[in-house]
């Protein structure tokens, strides 16, 4: 079993041992999913001595019969933008069990939702067998459907269902677009291997079948991302899931889709790509300007963050419409990688930042004021000094302050786009400003000003919060102030998905 | 014919042999006695289950299915897969009956007989390939379910049921009597195989024909329009005899109607394909549609299997393609497990909170893990979420459906997939998501234990592990006759 394996069902071993655990003692819950998180995480860290640097193809490839009367098997490889999303994955589950010790209720169903959780997405990021992939992308969807609608806010169940149903839509469409790739392959020839269906790209010049399959993988995959118009569910969803909950769907569950565009939708259909991606570009800034702005009108702080999430996640969609747009056009094969850089550098950066920012509104909701109006507040930085550094830096990074790691992100997404689609890059741009703006003026209204006498008494970062939070803080300046080794891991999927666009 | 030839109806004269010696051994078992006649169903369909078994080796040995008693009967592997399919969901139903009937009424130990009896039919129909033998298995079938359903004689909903059950079946049989006799009139044949050879290019009489041989086994699978008995039939009757209901009858009708499209009816002579399609999307619709409104989890069930006889449907209108006959079969697999322990957990839950609403579930997972976990596996599958049973029947169906050209329909089934987790995910909401009225641990009978396990683990088996049961699957497929 290799590396790759242990660091995917060591969590569902812990799922197993949890089984064990009597429901009561909530401490033993808590210390073995700890342990199992903190094995996992250093199992994914594993995978990086083993990982050849100078291979930009998928590697590490372990394979196992599974069906093979149809061609499935157990396939699993990791390649720059896998491994990256992995780690973020296991340390991004760790930090949010941290601050989960917090929850009393139903101690021993959360902690075994949120491992099972974290099978499936670890999972979905390795698999390199559509079927196998498509079983892990729907394991996220049980586990998360749980934590919304059990330990989440007062419209938990509407919210909870609403994200099922409306992931459950796009997965389907997925499945159908799979099965028409493959019946479309020879028949002798058949399988649900990615890296051979991507090789042999069954559906490549057929016309309205090709279409079909691209747009089922689009509403897929869009959902999750989410693009307008298919954002409704997360507000729904972000606002009412519990915080840790918010966390994973924000930093992880939202890259699902970014990931299946690069991994599957980009090099399976570049001319079908190519040819809608005007489509996709139009939505992607209709996104950008239209999540800015709705999360400029908002005072909800967790509303605030969620539609922030469409804004930036809707760089992410710019930059791989344009790589799309680079379809056998080797001049802007340059751009196309330098976005796709962009893009799967923004994915870790909003993981990491968007999934601070949710921890830092959480910190302030669950256990101190229970209010999270932005009006609410006032001065909160006088009153919770390290509070108020922490969240402000976020903020900062989560605005593109350069020296914080969403900047470097979004400036490889827009000089790789601009060389691409100079006019919806630049009104993309728009958005960069209106995000600037309401996130300062967040701050200002939450963090500055007089203080609001009701809160003069509240208590600062306790060392739990700490903990979950620090890291994450870190991560933002080191790879915004060098983010070489970063991107070098990561350029080497960009250049290998561009050297498959023609 | 052949006096050899009976070996090759062990299983019936096995399960009639059991079934009789157990009519008689009844007469002389105590009143108070509620356990022995069960316990030695239970035991009497282990012979029959290890016969079809036999059967399938020889079959397989043999390389290809026979042809008895003039063509009434045929014996090939996919008779003897539904006939597996019958038994396993006796032997599952009486051990769930174990702990139901006891208290409801006074007349315990008829109720296994009737099952045995009415199991013996599904066997018949599961082989029978001449009009004669296809009416009188279907009879046979219908008028101990006429029986088993209002059972519970001073329960005015059995009553109900079991009047609508017989008036709705009567009606539909007399249909389809009547469209095999154009059947014959037009080929002067009764078995399917003369039938297949002579019906030619058809013409309008024999499209007439189908369609109202169509009628009667569309009752037997609930299909739309001939589904209205269903939720009433299924809400009234005893909780148990409903799940037999759900996948018995269902699967032995399906059984039928493939050896009906795939010997007797070629595609030149009636274009049923698109006819299928088109019922099938119309049912998977409707039962999807209604089932959103039931609160009674009897009633929801009802609809839910009206909505899979519509998947089902879908393989037969693709019938050539390999992928939608093997789908069928695993389907049939999926829900016999799915179904059968949905229904159990809906008479544990209502042995405890006295109540098939799914609002009264609220809670049920603080008061048992296991029984709210299993449930929720079993929506789950019904839904078609992996890694379940349900998910890998629906994978080839869709797969089946775009292999023989419909993707169309595959689309309509993939929607109606979605319409279908809201109200299956009801019952995980109110176990889940609602407050517990009361926190006391559920009573759990040994019975229903062993069945919710069974159901439990091969749901996730068939859909985490499912290449031994593709196999066994794929051999069954294969031995058709005639394919």
């Amino acid at each position: 079993m290799s590396i790759l394996s242990i660091t995917l069902f060591l969590p569902l071993l812990g799922v197993v041992a949890l089984m064990f655990i009597p429901r009561d003692n909530s401490r033993l819950v808590r210390q073995v999913t700890m342990v199992f998180a903190v094995l996992t995480f250093l199992a994914s860290l594993m995978i990086v001595p083993g990982f050849d640097f100078s291979t930009r193809a998928i590697q590490m490839i372990e394979q196992a019969s599974w069906i093979p009367s149809i061609g499935i098997q157990y396939k699993v490889g990791v390649d720059g933008m896998s491994l990256t999303l992995v780690i973020m994955t296991t340390l991004l589950t760790i930090l949010s069990l941290i601050y989960s010790y917090r929850v009393e209720d139903r101690v021993k169903e959360y902690n075994l939702l949120f491992l099972l959780l974290e099978v499936g997405m670890i999972g979905a990021f390795l698999a390199l067998d559509f079927f196998l992939f498509y079983i892990f992308f729907e394991l996220t969807l049980v586990p998360m459907y749980f934590l919304i609608g059990i330990w989440g806010g007062p419209r938990k169940e509407y919210a909870a269902i609403k994200f099922f149903l409306y992931t459950l839509v796009g997965s389907l469409a997925m499945l159908l677009a799979i099965l028409l790739l493959y019946f479309n392959l020879p028949a002798d020839a058949r399988t649900f291997d990615v890296l051979k269906i991507t090789e042999l790209r069954p559906l490549a010049g057929k016309g309205l079948i090709a279409a079909l399959a691209f747009w089922g993988f689009f509403l897929s995959f869009a959902i999750k991302v989410p693009m307008f118009p298919f954002h409704t569910w997360l507000p729904d969803a972000h606002v009412e899931a519990p915080t840790a909950g918010s966390v994973i769907l924000a930093a992880v569950l939202l890259k699902l889709g970014t990931y299946g565009f690069i991994r599957f939708s980009l090099p399976i259909f570049p001319d079908m790509f190519a040819q809608f991606a005007p489509i996709v570009t139009v939505l992607a800034v209709i996104g950008i300007v239209y999540g800015a702005l709705v999360a400029m009108a908002q005072t909800d702080m967790k509303k605030l963050v969620a539609y922030s999430s469409v804004n930036h996640m809707g760089y992410v969609m710019l930059a791989i419409a344009a790589a799309a747009s680079a379809y056998n056009r080797p001049e802007l094969a340059d751009a196309a990688a330098t976005a796709l850089n962009g893009a799967t550098l923004n994915m870790l950066a909003h993981g990491v930042i968007t999934g601070a920012l949710f921890l830092i509104v959480g910190v302030i909701y669950d256990d101190r004021t229970h209010t999270r109006g932005v009006n609410d507040f006032g001065g909160l930085w006088a009153i919770l000094p390290k509070y108020g550094a922490i969240a402000i830096t976020a903020m900062f990074a989560s605005l593109g302050l350069p020296g914080l790691m969403g900047f470097v992100a979004e400036f490889l997404i827009f000089v790789g786009s601009f060389a691409i689609l100079p006019v919806p890059t630049a009104i993309a741009a728009l958005g960069i400003v209106i995000n600037a703006a309401f996130f300062l003026w967040t701050i200002q209204r939450v963090f500055l000003g007089p203080s609001n006498p009701k809160w003069l008494s509240l208590p600062d970062v306790t060392p739990r919060e700490m903990w979950a939070l620090a890291p994450l803080i870190l991560l933002m300046i080191v790879f915004g102030v060098y983010p070489k080794p970063l991107i070098d891991i990561i350029n080497l999927t960009s250049v290998q998905v561009v050297s498959l666009l023609k | 014919m052949n006096v050899a030839d009976i070996r090759w109806i062990l299983p019936e004269i096995l399960l009639a042999a059991v079934a009789v010696v157990l009519l008689v051994v009844e007469l002389f078992t105590p009143r108070d006695n509620k356990r022995l006649i069960g316990t030695l169903a239970l035991a009497g369909l282990v012979p029959v289950f290890a016969s079809i078994l036999t059967l399938l080796g020889d079959v397989g040995a043999l390389g290809s299915g026979v042809r008895v008693f003039g063509d009434t009967f045929t014996v090939d592997a996919f008779a003897l897969y539904f006939k597996l399919i019958a038994v396993v969901a006796a032997a599952f139903v009486i051990l769930i009956s174990l702990d139901y009937f006891p208290g409801r009424t006074p007349h315990v130990n008829e109720t296994y007989l009737m099952i045995l009896f009415t199991t013996f039919g599904l066997l018949l129909m599961a082989s029978a390939s001449e009009l004669i033998m296809i009416l009188i298995a279907i009879e046979f079938v219908s008028l101990t379910s006429y029986l088993l359903a209002g059972y519970l004689k001073t329960n005015a909903k059995s009553n109900e049921a079991g009047v609508k059950y017989f008036l709705y079946g009567a009606a539909t049989t007399g249909v389809m009597a009547y469209g095999l006799s154009l059947l014959y009139g037009i080929t002067g044949a009764t078995s399917l195989y003369d039938i297949g050879a002579k019906l030619g290019q058809g013409g309008a009489l024999s499209f007439v024909a189908v369609a109202m041989t169509l009628a009667g086994l569309g009752f037997k699978i609930s299909m739309v329009p001939f589904h209205q008995w269903a939720p009433d039939v299924y809400e009234g009757a005893p909780t148990p005899i409903t799940a037999f209901f759900s996948v018995g009858p269902k699967a032995a009708g399906f059984a039928i109607l493939v050896r009906m499209l795939t010997t007797a009816v070629p595609v030149e002579a009636v274009n049923w394909p698109v006819v299928l399609a088109a019922l099938s999307a119309l049912t998977m619709t409707v039962g999807n549609l209604f089932a959103l409104q039931q609160r009674n989890i009897k009633r929801m069930l009802a609809y839910s299997s009206i909505a899979h006889a519509g998947y089902m449907l879908m393989a037969l209108a693709v019938l050539p393609s390999a992928w939608a006959q093997t789908g069928l079969l695993i389907y049939v697999l999926a829900y016999l497990f799915t179904n059968l322990g949905a229904f159990t957990v809906a008479i544990l839950a209502s042995a405890n909170v006295r109540s098939d609403d799914i609002p009264d579930y609220a809670g049920l997972s603080q008061r048992s893990a296991v029984t709210a976990a299993a449930m929720t596996l079993f929506m789950l599958s019904l839904t078609g979420v992996p890694p379940t049973a349900g998910f890998f029947g629906k994978f080839y169906l869709f797969a089946g459906a775009i292999d023989g050209g419909f993707l169309w329909l595959a689309a309509v089934a993939a929607i109606n997939s979605v319409v279908s987790l809201y109200y299956y995910v009801g019952v995980i909401r109110a176990m889940y998501l609602m407050p517990a009225k009361v926190e006391t641990p559920l009573a759990e009978p040994a019975g229903l234990r062993v069945g919710l396990w069974v159901a439990g683990v091969a749901t996730l088996a068939i859909g985490v592990l499912p290449q031994p049961f593709v196999l066994f699957v794929e051999s069954a497929r294969r031995l058709i006759v005639g394919n």
